[in-house]
Protein backbone atom coordinates (compact mmCIF):
# COMPACT_ATOMS: atom_id res chain seq x y z
CA UNK A 1 0.00 0.00 0.00
CA UNK A 2 2.66 2.62 1.06
CA UNK A 3 4.52 1.89 -1.87
CA UNK A 4 1.80 2.38 -4.07
CA UNK A 5 1.39 5.84 -2.79
CA UNK A 6 4.97 6.55 -3.28
CA UNK A 7 4.83 5.51 -6.76
CA UNK A 8 2.30 7.80 -7.82
CA UNK A 9 4.33 10.79 -6.06
CA UNK A 10 6.63 10.50 -8.33
CA UNK A 11 4.47 9.84 -11.63
CA UNK A 12 3.07 13.76 -10.78
CA UNK A 13 5.34 16.35 -10.38
CA UNK A 14 3.25 18.93 -12.33
CA UNK A 15 3.67 22.66 -11.15
CA UNK A 16 0.14 24.04 -9.92
CA UNK A 17 -0.88 26.85 -12.36
CA UNK A 18 -4.02 27.94 -10.44
CA UNK A 19 -2.29 30.85 -8.86
CA UNK A 20 -1.42 32.08 -12.16
CA UNK A 21 -4.79 33.75 -13.07
CA UNK A 22 -4.24 35.55 -9.72
CA UNK A 23 -0.72 36.97 -10.98
CA UNK A 24 -1.83 37.96 -14.02
CA UNK A 25 -5.34 39.81 -12.61
CA UNK A 26 -2.88 41.29 -10.40
CA UNK A 27 -0.82 42.84 -12.76
CA UNK A 28 -3.72 43.46 -14.85
CA UNK A 29 -5.13 45.74 -11.84
CA UNK A 30 -2.21 47.16 -11.51
CA UNK A 31 -2.09 48.72 -14.71
CA UNK A 32 -5.80 49.90 -15.04
CA UNK A 33 -5.37 51.67 -11.91
CA UNK A 34 -2.23 53.61 -13.25
CA UNK A 35 -3.40 54.25 -16.69
CA UNK A 36 -5.99 56.21 -18.44
CA UNK A 37 -8.23 55.43 -21.14
CA UNK A 38 -6.36 56.72 -24.57
CA UNK A 39 -8.80 59.75 -25.86
CA UNK A 40 -8.12 60.28 -29.00
CA UNK A 41 -5.31 59.82 -31.66
CA UNK A 42 -2.91 62.36 -32.11
CA UNK A 43 -2.96 64.08 -35.65
CA UNK A 44 -0.54 66.91 -34.83
CA UNK A 45 3.30 67.24 -33.78
CA UNK A 46 2.79 66.98 -30.21
CA UNK A 47 5.96 67.47 -28.28
CA UNK A 48 4.89 69.88 -25.15
CA UNK A 49 7.89 72.26 -23.81
CA UNK A 50 9.29 71.91 -20.44
CA UNK A 51 8.60 73.54 -17.62
CA UNK A 52 9.49 73.74 -13.78
CA UNK A 53 6.16 75.20 -11.89
CA UNK A 54 3.75 72.26 -12.73
CA UNK A 55 0.24 71.60 -11.30
CA UNK A 56 -1.24 67.93 -11.60
CA UNK A 57 -4.66 67.94 -13.17
CA UNK A 58 -6.91 66.37 -10.49
CA UNK A 59 -9.57 64.75 -11.98
CA UNK A 60 -9.90 63.63 -15.86
CA UNK A 61 -13.15 63.60 -16.16
CA UNK A 62 -13.19 67.65 -15.64
CA UNK A 63 -10.55 68.33 -18.41
CA UNK A 64 -10.84 68.68 -22.05
CA UNK A 65 -8.14 68.55 -24.36
CA UNK A 66 -6.86 70.75 -27.26
CA UNK A 67 -4.26 69.55 -29.06
CA UNK A 68 -2.36 72.44 -31.10
CA UNK A 69 1.14 71.62 -33.53
CA UNK A 70 2.05 70.67 -37.20
CA UNK A 71 0.12 68.33 -38.84
CA UNK A 72 2.05 65.00 -38.84
CA UNK A 73 3.73 64.21 -42.28
CA UNK A 74 0.77 61.57 -43.42
CA UNK A 75 -2.07 64.21 -43.12
CA UNK A 76 -0.18 66.90 -44.56
CA UNK A 77 -0.65 66.35 -47.70
CA UNK A 78 -4.65 67.15 -47.17
CA UNK A 79 -4.20 69.20 -44.15
CA UNK A 80 -1.02 71.69 -45.04
CA UNK A 81 2.26 72.34 -42.85
CA UNK A 82 1.04 75.28 -40.49
CA UNK A 83 0.16 74.56 -37.23
CA UNK A 84 -3.83 73.43 -36.42
CA UNK A 85 -6.28 72.49 -34.19
CA UNK A 86 -7.35 69.29 -32.80
CA UNK A 87 -10.40 68.40 -31.23
CA UNK A 88 -11.12 65.16 -30.04
CA UNK A 89 -9.90 63.05 -32.83
CA UNK A 90 -10.07 65.37 -35.64
CA UNK A 91 -8.67 68.94 -37.60
CA UNK A 92 -11.27 71.72 -36.49
CA UNK A 93 -11.57 75.43 -36.97
CA UNK A 94 -11.08 77.91 -33.94
CA UNK A 95 -14.91 78.84 -34.40
CA UNK A 96 -15.51 75.35 -33.35
CA UNK A 97 -14.31 75.71 -29.91
CA UNK A 98 -17.76 76.59 -28.23
CA UNK A 99 -19.20 73.42 -29.78
CA UNK A 100 -16.56 71.29 -28.24
CA UNK A 101 -16.77 72.52 -24.82
CA UNK A 102 -20.29 72.98 -24.57
CA UNK A 103 -20.42 69.12 -25.66
CA UNK A 104 -17.75 68.19 -22.86
CA UNK A 105 -19.52 70.55 -20.37
CA UNK A 106 -23.14 68.34 -21.03
CA UNK A 107 -21.51 65.41 -19.73
CA UNK A 108 -19.99 66.89 -16.77
CA UNK A 109 -22.88 66.79 -13.76
CA UNK A 110 -23.90 70.19 -13.00
CA UNK A 111 -22.65 71.04 -9.19
CA UNK A 112 -19.32 69.68 -10.93
CA UNK A 113 -19.25 72.11 -13.93
CA UNK A 114 -17.04 75.10 -12.44
CA UNK A 115 -13.98 72.76 -12.12
CA UNK A 116 -13.70 71.93 -15.52
CA UNK A 117 -10.26 72.76 -17.19
CA UNK A 118 -8.84 72.92 -20.87
CA UNK A 119 -5.67 71.58 -21.25
CA UNK A 120 -3.61 72.87 -23.75
CA UNK A 121 -1.12 70.58 -25.33
CA UNK A 122 1.03 72.65 -27.38
CA UNK A 123 3.98 71.70 -29.95
CA UNK A 124 6.60 73.64 -28.70
CA UNK A 125 8.16 74.82 -32.04
CA UNK A 126 4.57 76.24 -32.95
CA UNK A 127 4.14 80.39 -32.68
CA UNK A 128 1.93 81.94 -30.20
CA UNK A 129 -0.45 83.47 -33.22
CA UNK A 130 -2.90 80.21 -33.16
CA UNK A 131 -1.97 80.17 -29.30
CA UNK A 132 -3.24 83.31 -28.90
CA UNK A 133 -6.47 82.84 -30.96
CA UNK A 134 -7.65 79.71 -29.42
CA UNK A 135 -7.30 81.63 -26.08
CA UNK A 136 -9.11 84.77 -27.03
CA UNK A 137 -11.35 81.89 -28.20
CA UNK A 138 -11.66 80.40 -24.66
CA UNK A 139 -11.95 83.82 -22.94
CA UNK A 140 -15.12 84.51 -25.14
CA UNK A 141 -16.71 81.28 -24.35
CA UNK A 142 -15.82 81.81 -20.40
CA UNK A 143 -13.63 78.89 -20.13
CA UNK A 144 -11.27 80.34 -18.07
CA UNK A 145 -9.26 77.66 -16.32
CA UNK A 146 -6.47 76.58 -18.61
CA UNK A 147 -3.35 74.85 -18.39
CA UNK A 148 -0.63 74.47 -20.35
CA UNK A 149 0.53 71.08 -21.02
CA UNK A 150 4.51 70.25 -19.51
CA UNK A 151 6.93 68.16 -19.14
CA UNK A 152 8.88 68.07 -15.92
CA UNK A 153 11.94 69.97 -15.76
CA UNK A 154 14.41 69.43 -13.42
CA UNK A 155 17.16 72.19 -12.69
CA UNK B 1 -13.59 -0.62 -8.89
CA UNK B 2 -16.04 1.50 -7.01
CA UNK B 3 -13.50 3.06 -5.23
CA UNK B 4 -12.03 4.89 -8.26
CA UNK B 5 -15.06 5.91 -9.10
CA UNK B 6 -15.35 7.90 -5.97
CA UNK B 7 -11.97 9.26 -6.27
CA UNK B 8 -12.65 10.44 -9.66
CA UNK B 9 -16.02 12.61 -8.30
CA UNK B 10 -13.64 13.68 -5.06
CA UNK B 11 -11.07 15.66 -7.60
CA UNK B 12 -14.29 17.11 -9.90
CA UNK B 13 -12.63 20.62 -10.84
CA UNK B 14 -12.54 23.05 -12.81
CA UNK B 15 -9.94 23.21 -15.50
CA UNK B 16 -8.18 26.82 -14.64
CA UNK B 17 -5.45 26.51 -16.76
CA UNK B 18 -7.12 28.72 -19.67
CA UNK B 19 -7.77 31.29 -17.24
CA UNK B 20 -4.59 32.87 -16.98
CA UNK B 21 -4.98 33.09 -20.57
CA UNK B 22 -8.18 35.07 -20.51
CA UNK B 23 -6.83 37.99 -18.13
CA UNK B 24 -3.66 37.92 -20.11
CA UNK B 25 -5.81 38.84 -22.64
CA UNK B 26 -7.36 41.49 -20.96
CA UNK B 27 -3.86 42.76 -19.73
CA UNK B 28 -3.20 42.95 -23.22
CA UNK B 29 -6.30 45.09 -24.09
CA UNK B 30 -5.46 47.64 -21.19
CA UNK B 31 -1.63 47.48 -22.48
CA UNK B 32 -3.11 48.97 -25.69
CA UNK B 33 -5.61 51.05 -25.39
CA UNK B 34 -4.42 53.18 -22.31
CA UNK B 35 -1.55 55.58 -21.89
CA UNK B 36 0.48 56.13 -18.90
CA UNK B 37 1.25 59.69 -19.16
CA UNK B 38 0.38 61.91 -16.62
CA UNK B 39 -0.80 65.40 -17.43
CA UNK B 40 0.95 68.19 -15.91
CA UNK B 41 1.17 72.08 -16.69
CA UNK B 42 1.64 75.25 -15.77
CA UNK B 43 -1.81 76.43 -14.96
CA UNK B 44 -3.11 79.65 -16.02
CA UNK B 45 -6.24 81.96 -15.05
CA UNK B 46 -7.51 83.92 -18.14
CA UNK B 47 -9.34 87.09 -17.66
CA UNK B 48 -12.56 86.89 -18.56
CA UNK B 49 -13.29 88.68 -22.33
CA UNK B 50 -15.00 91.40 -22.51
CA UNK B 51 -16.11 93.98 -25.78
CA UNK B 52 -14.85 97.26 -24.60
CA UNK B 53 -11.42 98.22 -24.54
CA UNK B 54 -10.05 97.75 -20.97
CA UNK B 55 -10.58 101.17 -18.76
CA UNK B 56 -6.84 103.10 -18.80
CA UNK B 57 -5.26 102.55 -15.82
CA UNK B 58 -3.21 104.97 -14.37
CA UNK B 59 -0.13 103.00 -13.12
CA UNK B 60 2.89 104.61 -11.09
CA UNK B 61 5.62 103.03 -13.89
CA UNK B 62 7.66 101.37 -10.91
CA UNK B 63 4.88 99.16 -10.43
CA UNK B 64 4.98 97.75 -13.56
CA UNK B 65 7.55 95.02 -14.91
CA UNK B 66 7.21 95.01 -18.15
CA UNK B 67 8.30 92.27 -20.44
CA UNK B 68 7.83 91.67 -23.79
CA UNK B 69 9.49 88.71 -26.01
CA UNK B 70 9.60 89.23 -29.99
CA UNK B 71 9.47 86.97 -32.79
CA UNK B 72 13.24 85.88 -32.50
CA UNK B 73 12.41 85.58 -29.42
CA UNK B 74 14.42 87.83 -27.18
CA UNK B 75 13.47 89.73 -24.15
CA UNK B 76 13.04 93.35 -23.37
CA UNK B 77 12.80 93.39 -19.74
CA UNK B 78 11.75 97.40 -18.99
CA UNK B 79 13.30 98.59 -21.83
CA UNK B 80 16.38 96.83 -21.92
CA UNK B 81 17.27 93.31 -23.30
CA UNK B 82 17.40 90.39 -21.31
CA UNK B 83 19.00 86.87 -21.02
CA UNK B 84 16.18 84.49 -20.02
CA UNK B 85 18.59 82.49 -17.34
CA UNK B 86 18.42 86.03 -15.38
CA UNK B 87 14.64 86.63 -15.72
CA UNK B 88 13.63 84.80 -12.80
CA UNK B 89 16.59 86.47 -9.90
CA UNK B 90 15.88 89.86 -11.49
CA UNK B 91 12.07 89.21 -10.99
CA UNK B 92 12.39 88.38 -7.58
CA UNK B 93 14.48 91.80 -6.30
CA UNK B 94 11.91 93.70 -8.49
CA UNK B 95 9.15 92.77 -6.77
CA UNK B 96 10.87 92.51 -3.26
CA UNK B 97 12.91 95.84 -3.68
CA UNK B 98 15.24 94.94 -0.95
CA UNK B 99 17.48 97.89 -0.67
CA UNK B 100 14.00 100.22 -1.23
CA UNK B 101 15.28 101.22 -4.68
CA UNK B 102 13.12 104.25 -6.16
CA UNK B 103 12.90 102.24 -9.52
CA UNK B 104 11.38 99.05 -8.18
CA UNK B 105 8.44 97.85 -6.70
CA UNK B 106 6.72 99.95 -3.74
CA UNK B 107 5.48 96.83 -2.02
CA UNK B 108 5.30 93.21 -3.36
CA UNK B 109 1.04 94.07 -3.52
CA UNK B 110 1.95 96.20 -5.94
CA UNK B 111 3.72 95.15 -8.47
CA UNK B 112 2.58 93.92 -11.17
CA UNK B 113 4.03 92.02 -14.76
CA UNK B 114 3.02 92.91 -17.95
CA UNK B 115 3.75 90.07 -20.32
CA UNK B 116 3.50 91.25 -23.76
CA UNK B 117 4.88 88.79 -27.00
CA UNK B 118 4.34 89.00 -30.68
CA UNK B 119 2.60 86.05 -32.91
CA UNK B 120 5.29 85.19 -34.23
CA UNK B 121 6.60 84.25 -30.72
CA UNK B 122 7.47 80.62 -30.00
CA UNK B 123 5.63 78.51 -27.98
CA UNK B 124 8.80 77.47 -26.34
CA UNK B 125 10.56 80.36 -25.47
CA UNK B 126 6.50 81.97 -24.26
CA UNK B 127 6.21 78.88 -22.24
CA UNK B 128 9.75 79.06 -20.59
CA UNK B 129 9.12 82.90 -20.14
CA UNK B 130 6.24 82.44 -18.08
CA UNK B 131 7.55 79.94 -16.44
CA UNK B 132 10.30 81.90 -14.81
CA UNK B 133 7.91 84.81 -13.85
CA UNK B 134 5.46 82.21 -12.12
CA UNK B 135 8.85 80.68 -10.77
CA UNK B 136 9.78 83.82 -9.22
CA UNK B 137 6.89 84.22 -7.47
CA UNK B 138 6.64 80.59 -5.96
CA UNK B 139 10.54 81.11 -4.48
CA UNK B 140 9.29 84.59 -2.82
CA UNK B 141 6.39 82.54 -1.28
CA UNK B 142 8.60 79.41 -0.60
CA UNK B 143 11.27 82.03 1.34
CA UNK B 144 8.35 84.07 3.07
CA UNK B 145 7.12 80.62 4.43
CA UNK B 146 10.46 80.03 5.58
CA UNK B 147 11.43 82.41 7.03
CA UNK B 148 7.94 83.05 8.95
CA UNK B 149 6.84 79.93 10.06
CA UNK B 150 10.42 77.72 9.64
CA UNK B 151 8.43 75.40 7.28
CA UNK B 152 8.37 74.85 2.87
CA UNK B 153 5.43 76.60 1.88
CA UNK B 154 3.38 73.58 0.47
CA UNK B 155 3.33 72.14 4.07
CA UNK B 156 1.71 74.94 5.42
CA UNK B 157 -2.18 74.78 6.22
CA UNK B 158 -4.30 76.42 4.23
CA UNK B 159 -5.13 79.86 6.45
CA UNK B 160 -1.23 80.26 6.51
CA UNK B 161 -1.01 79.78 2.93
CA UNK B 162 -3.41 82.14 1.87
CA UNK B 163 -2.03 84.61 3.77
CA UNK B 164 1.09 84.43 2.28
CA UNK B 165 -0.62 84.23 -0.83
CA UNK B 166 -2.36 88.18 -0.35
CA UNK B 167 0.41 89.14 1.02
CA UNK B 168 2.79 88.04 -2.38
CA UNK B 169 -0.23 87.92 -5.24
CA UNK B 170 0.57 87.03 -8.64
CA UNK B 171 -0.07 89.36 -10.86
CA UNK B 172 0.59 88.24 -14.51
CA UNK B 173 -0.62 90.60 -17.06
CA UNK B 174 -0.68 89.71 -20.45
CA UNK B 175 -2.05 92.54 -23.09
CA UNK B 176 -2.64 91.93 -26.45
CA UNK B 177 0.03 90.31 -28.86
CA UNK B 178 1.87 92.46 -31.57
CA UNK B 179 1.60 90.92 -35.22
CA UNK B 180 4.95 91.96 -36.65
CA UNK B 181 6.83 88.81 -36.96
CA UNK B 182 6.21 85.49 -39.25
CA UNK B 183 4.00 82.83 -38.20
CA UNK B 184 4.46 79.53 -39.00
Amino acid sequence: MGKFTKKRGIANPEVSTASLPDIIFMLLFFFMVVTVLRDAEIKVNNNVPSATELTKLEKKSLVNYLYMGKPLERFQATYGTKPRLQLGDKFADIAEIPLFLEKHRSMVPENQRPGISSSLRVDGAVTMGIVTDVKTQLRKTGQLKINYSAKKRVD
Amino acid sequence: MSRKRARDRMKQEVNAGSMADIAFLLLIFFLVTTTIDVDKGVLVKLPPWSDEPPPEMKMNSRNVYSVLVNANNELLVRGEPKELRNLRADTKVFIINPRRQENMAEDPRKAIISLKNDRGTSYRTYLEVYNELKAAYSELREEEALRKHGKSFEFLSNEEQGEIRSKIPLVISEAEPTNFGDEG
